[in-house]
């Protein structure tokens, strides 16, 4: 039996806004599999729950003629996995859902309960971020914000997203952010399924049409600080130069500013600042490859 | 607080009594479906999957108040009268014995069966992937694997 004080269920977002209007200490809750573990865990207690997990206008992908990618914050994992548009323009966001959990988790969860948990370790968000998406939340007085994912983590299980009374309803991924980018997630972690990453990084690459210039660059990691995050330190360094080993060999620990790894029981300090230079060296190598591009 | 709700059960529709901080796994094995089992009570193990619509989940993640109007699956809705009741995926885990204590059985027996009905085909390690979500303690994978290949196997027509 799950510690629940009140069990409110919503039926459209209307209704959600309501009941959290006249229920400030409510907790939003999708598709369970992580809130329904924290309660297990007696880390939650006592709670007022509301679900918006079966809201028709919080399911499904779209795509608008500008080629910005919607997608609404109740859709499962295994949804995004499967969505033409998404296996179309941006593939790699299916292969970081996919390594999220196990098939019944993934059948289940929301990315958008992996974006407002504020988990380091959300399998989803490293990707995203180098995606620039877009945030966008409404609030129970019916004001609507956006925000850069980027601006979304506060820290480890914080977001920027008033709790009990404000809700994402989509994400928008704009195609200026996708178009003529490649990219590739990986996730480190001891086990094949049902794992929790050691550490993950996502890189988004675009090259000059004559696959020598790195024109752009974004590379994000999780598990690597108290939050989800991009490094602009690389970035920089990288924007610009040659696709060469010695550009791939810039990615080292001395050039990063933004990253705070731990030791944690899961894997030690000093591991995770070699799996931050390792990874993200093979991260953005695989990505160069996909865009057509080759070392020299 | 105690609560009535109209579950979709095995294609009858039970009105059943529950507490609305049921999990899912609870309530089904309240009105006497032990298939269901009860394991890490995480979403780990797999051994209370069910079929909610169709698709596969931990039941223990899932609350019963969430399930009014959907169709929920059991490994004892699947044997019937149309299939001799023995269903074609149970049939194949008799077959290859890929039962040892059975604690993980139903669960994985109704992924299969999701998969079984997507019409996807696959390969042994597609396979591993598709029921890397259930953990067998006996570890009998490989008669497992077996089962699920002689159902959705690249080479089966």
């Amino acid at each position: 039996m799950y510690d629940i004080k009140k069990n409110y269920q919503g039926r459209t977002i209307s209704d959600v806004l309501n009941i959290m209007k006249e229920n400030s200490d409510v907790k939003i809750i999708a598709g369970g599999t992580d809130m329904l573990i924290k309660m297990k865990e007696r880390k939650i207690k006592d709670v007022e729950i509301l679900s918006i997990g079966d809201i028709e206008d919080l399911r499904g992908i779209e795509i608008d003629e500008a080629g910005t990618i919607v997608i609404k914050a109740a859709t499962r994992f295994i949804e995004i996995i499967k969505n033409e548009y998404i296996l179309k323009y941006i593939p790699t966001l299916a292969k970081a859902c996919n390594q999220i959990g196990s098939p019944q988790i993934r059948n289940i969860a929301t990315i958008g309960g992996n974006l407002c948990n504020g988990a380091v370790s959300a399998d989803a968000v490293p990707t995203l971020l180098v995606l620039e998406a877009e945030l966008h939340l409404i609030d129970c007085d019916g004001n609507k914000r956006t925000i850069n994912v980027n601006d979304f983590h506060t820290g480890p299980g914080k977001t920027n997203l008033v709790s009990g009374k404000e809700i994402l309803t989509k994400i928008h991924i704009k195609k200026e952010n996708y178009e003529n980018y490649s990219f590739d997630y990986y996730k480190y972690g001891k086990r094949n399924a049902m794992e929790i990453a050691t550490l993950g990084c996502a890189v988004g690459i675009k090259l000059s049409n004559d696959k020598n210039i790195v024109d752009d660059f974004k590379i994000a990691y999780s598990v690597a600080a108290p939050t989800p995050r991009r490094c602009k330190s690389i970035e920089q360094l990288i924007v610009g130069e040659g696709v060469t080993q010695d550009t791939v060999n810039l990615i080292k620990i001395e050039n990063i500013s933004e990253l705070l790894p731990r030791d944690s029981w899961r894997a030690s300090k000093d591991f995770r600042l070699q799996l931050i230079k390792e990874i993200g060296r093979r991260t953005t190598i695989n990505a160069i490859e996909a865009n057509g591009g080759k070392l020299c | 607080m105690l609560k009535i709700i109209k579950l979709n059960v095995n294609g009858k529709i039970n009105e059943i009594s529950y507490d609305d901080r049921e999990s899912l796994t609870d309530t089904l094995r309240n009105i006497g479906l032990t298939s269901v089992k009860k394991g890490c009570e995480a979403g780990e193990c797999g051994a209370c999957t069910v079929l909610l619509d169709g698709k596969a989940i931990n039941s223990c993640l899932y609350l019963t108040s969430w399930a009014e109007g959907k169709e929920i699956t059991t490994v004892e809705g699947l044997a019937t009268e149309d299939n001799d009741f023995l269903h074609p995926v149970q049939k194949a885990f008799v077959e290859e014995a890929a039962v040892q204590c059975g604690f993980c059985t139903p669960g994985l027996i109704l992924t299969t069966t999701e998969l079984m009905n997507s019409g996807k085909k696959c390969d042994r390690h597609e396979i591993r992937e598709e029921i890397s979500g259930h953990l067998c303690r006996c570890t009998g994978y490989e008669n497992i694997i077996n089962a699920v290949e002689k159902v959705v196997g690249k080479d089966i027509s």
